[in-house]
């Protein structure tokens, strides 16, 4: 039996071999053995019992932010990989706008060593496509890639020369990861706080244009085309990039795109309630937008969903909104504040969520996570659906989510991270 | 410091309100504006127009006229303050609107304290929080802040137990600034029922035009916008408000022709191309008055940029009412320090 264990009478569902029933799930040293019914707990040294739960593989996040090295006071990758682990991720992506930027094959290095002395998650680091953010100098991606960095971004500094992003892109388009793209015209931008619509016109607010995202989003999926570079677009929100990114996928670019729970559910309106807790980058949009937003996911413009996980220390945001930093928790409000508004409402099937936070993000940086076959490593969510769940704590460092304090209709049960159980633990003791 | 601001609320938010978090529209702790309850009487503060009803806004006004009789030197010594502190704290620049708080207060018998935020804490690094939580500390009965950004008087009031009076935050709010301008309206045209005022400017980031536009709405007068595209864009049309951007279309069929303060030269990227330009386009002159109705009333916040929004010959006019607005500043803030009163935490 070994240290064999056993996931027992839950019911599985993983879109990845398309599995929806009733199953048993067997794990052997960290890697998924077999997915089928009535598995005998003779074949496990322990059993879990999942009744009532539904048993999906871990959810994977190509889009957060960490912030170690160099922003410890608002999340270290042990607590940003347990707070990824209570919201039932197992795979994570972390941004490389640290102190110093995760250029170098050390800052990976150190990155991942961090993760796997905490043991909640699987780390990817995303380097930066320009030395130190500056748009300036290729970084040498081969070699970050080798060291174990995921993917590759200048994030919140997104590369402005469009020739050095083409020699980027062109310089990628062989080593099967994507370019990550927050796609962000800064003179557009100027001292924006909010989306730049009725709602900042009513509060006074300095407003973000829609054309800071839309423009760069178009420049950048003409260069995908071009080049041939897989270019990934981040958090997209508002209609004209999903127009642009729909004629450019069209024409045949190698171009995927995100969406962000918080785009998919809020608009400007939150402002007014949530304050600083609804300023992000890129901002809330319309109604609108938002609506394109989710029939763009639905039709498959828009690929995935990404939290853009940005704790901010407490402190940091109790300021005024035009003071206080961009973004939001994202890991542990994920799947219940989806699971309220599209598969408890009645608009999606639980197996299109749970696909678009798993195998799917997966595919796009060339992971083979976010699936139950057997012989990939153990990496499992238990969702607990129709019961209530309080988001009370957090397990991040930092505090600032619109939701905290929320009950919802469903929650992350446990999470099984490479065969050992990472959150939820007391569930199963005795 | 920039212009003004003020905007309606309106629209319906899709978020749901079962979830233990406020519904839009509603009352956060947290929020931006941190609204009062709609029964407000017992309010002491003054956050923004927006939340205020009809009745508090003709209340206030008939308050304020009945202290315009102190403005006679024989009259000078109420004692409704006697005893009270009021801080006055200015984030940014304002000659004459702390002034006139000021003089206020101390018609009202309140000790006056202006803090000086050139040489406090605040320009050494210390927070606003911090900022507060020190003033607090000294229990005043009143603070008068003016701030940058929107939404400043909200959050301090979160941190104190006086009562908050906003005299300018960011674009968004002017509140005083607009009873002062109805107040002086009202005493021309009698009722502002179905009256209409063009406010020409910089709207989009105007604190004045926002509380103007409320008031005015609430006591019943149309409102028109009119100015370039880059001041009057069209996310100011949920206002519910007429947008122009040619002067003589906009003032043709006005009561008031409400002038707001062009400050091309502060703007690290201006959002036009000259004075001079607006001037020709936008500015009022003998020539360009002529397209209003024959009794249209001019105002102005000040101070004015002579040869930009208006040229001089026009401040000596008989309809222009700039000296009265000046003088209406001092009775509408001894109203609202009034109705702000004492602190009753002890």
């Amino acid at each position: 039996m070994g240290d064999a264990l056993l996931i027992r009478g839950g019911t599985v569902l993983d879109p990845s071999q398309e599995i929806n029933e009733p199953r048993d799930v067997l794990i052997r040293d960290g890697l998924i053995e077999a997915v089928e019914k009535d598995i005998g707990p003779e074949r496990a040294a322990r059993t879990l019992d999942a009744s009532g739960l539904t048993v999906t593989p871990g959810f994977v996040d190509i889009h957060t932010h960490l912030r170690e090295p160099g922003g410890e006071a608002s999340e270290s990758v042990a607590s940003g990989t347990r707070a990824a682990a209570a919201g039932g991720f197992t795979t994570v992506f972390c941004m490389p706008n640290t102190t110093p930027v995760c250029d170098s094959p050390l800052v990976v290095r150190s990155i991942i060593d961090r993760a796997r002395e905490a043991g909640h998650a699987r780390v990817l680091p995303v380097a930066s496509v320009t030395t130190g953010m500056a748009g300036e100098r290729l970084n040498d991606y081969r070699i970050l890639l080798d060291a174990g960095a995921g993917a590759f971004s200048d994030d919140g500094l997104p590369v402005e020369n469009a020739a050095m992003m083409r020699r980027a892109m062109q310089a990628i388009v062989h080593l099967g990861v994507p370019i990550m793209d927050h796609c962000e015209d800064m003179s557009l931008t100027g001292p924006g706080v909010i989306h730049d619509g009725p709602v900042a016109a009513r509060l006074g607010l300095p407003g973000i244009p829609r054309l800071s995202e839309s423009l760069l989003v178009a420049r950048d999926c003409a260069l995908a085309l071009e080049t041939g570079a897989h270019l990934h677009v981040c958090h997209v929100s508002n209609v004209e990039s999903v127009e642009a990114i729909r004629h450019f996928k069209a024409r045949g670019a190698n171009v995927t795109a995100e969406v962000s729970p918080h785009h998919l559910v809020l608009t400007d309106e939150a402002v007014e309630a949530f304050d600083v807790h609804a300023k992000m980058k890129p901002p809330l949009c319309e109604e609108s937008d938002r609506q394109v937003l989710i029939e763009a996911l639905e039709d498959g413009t828009l690929d995935i969903i990404a939290t853009d996980h940005a704790p901010h220390a407490p402190g940091r945001k109790e300021t005024l909104i035009d003071q206080s930093p961009f973004g939001i928790l994202g890991f542990e409000s994920a799947f219940p504040v989806l699971y309220r508004e599209f598969v408890a409402a009645g608009r999606w099937s639980l197996e299109f969520l749970i696909s678009r936070m798993t195998h799917r993000p997966a595919a796009i940086v060339g992971g083979e996570w976010g699936t139950l076959r057997p012989g990939r490593p153990a990496d499992i969510a238990l969702l607990s659906l129709g019961r209530p769940w309080t988001y009370e704590r957090s397990w991040s460092r930092s505090r600032n989510s619109p939701w905290l304090g929320e009950t919802f209709d469903a929650g992350v049960a446990a999470t099984v991270f490479g065969g050992q159980v990472v959150h939820g633990a007391d569930r199963f003791d005795g | 410091m920039n212009l003004t601001q003020g905007g309606p609320s309106g629209s319906p938010c899709f978020m749901r309100p079962s979830q233990g978090r406020p519904v839009h529209g509603r009352f956060s702790d947290s929020g931006i504006l941190q609204r009062m309850p709609t029964v407000q009487h017992a309010s002491r503060d003054l956050m923004t127009i927006r939340d205020l009803s009809r009745d508090e806004i003709d209340a206030m006004l008939d308050a304020a006229a009945a202290f315009r009789p102190l403005s006679d030197p024989a009259h000078r010594t109420r004692t409704d303050l006697a005893g009270a502190t009021v801080v006055n704290l200015f984030f940014e620049n304002s000659t004459r609107t702390r002034t006139s708080f000021e003089i206020a207060a101390k018609r009202l018998g309140a000790t006056v304290i202006n803090f000086d935020i050139a040489t406090s804490s605040v320009s050494k690094g210390e927070s606003l929080v911090d900022t507060i939580r020190t003033i607090e500390a000294m229990s005043p009965d009143a603070i008068v802040m003016r701030h940058s950004s929107t939404g400043a008087p909200a959050f301090v009031k979160r941190h104190t137990g006086a009562a908050v009076i906003n005299a300018g935050d960011g674009a968004h709010e002017h509140p005083t600034q607009a009873l002062l301008d109805v107040l002086t309206m009202r005493d021309r045209l009698g009722s502002m029922e179905g009256r209409c005022v063009a406010i020409i400017g910089d709207v989009r980031h105007s604190r004045v035009a926002r509380s103007n536009v409320y008031c005015l709405q609430k006591l019943g007068a149309r409102v028109k916008f009119v100015g370039p595209r880059a001041f009057v864009p069209e996310t100011l049309r949920n206002f519910g408000v007429e947008l122009q951007h040619d002067l003589r279309a906009g003032i043709a069929d006005v009561d008031v022709i409400y002038l707001l303060r062009i400050q091309l030269e502060r703007q690290a990227e201006p959002m036009f191309p000259s004075g001079t330009e607006y001037h020709r386009l936008y500015g009022l002159n003998e020539c360009t008055l002529r397209f209003a109705p024959e009794h249209a009333l001019v105002m102005h916040p000040g101070p004015v940029n002579r040869g930009v929004e208006i040229n001089s010959g026009l401040m000596t006019h008989e309809r222009c009412l700039i000296e009265e607005q000046v003088a209406n500043g001092v009775a509408v803030r001894m109203a609202v320090l009034a109705r702000a009163g004492r602190r009753s935490d002890g």
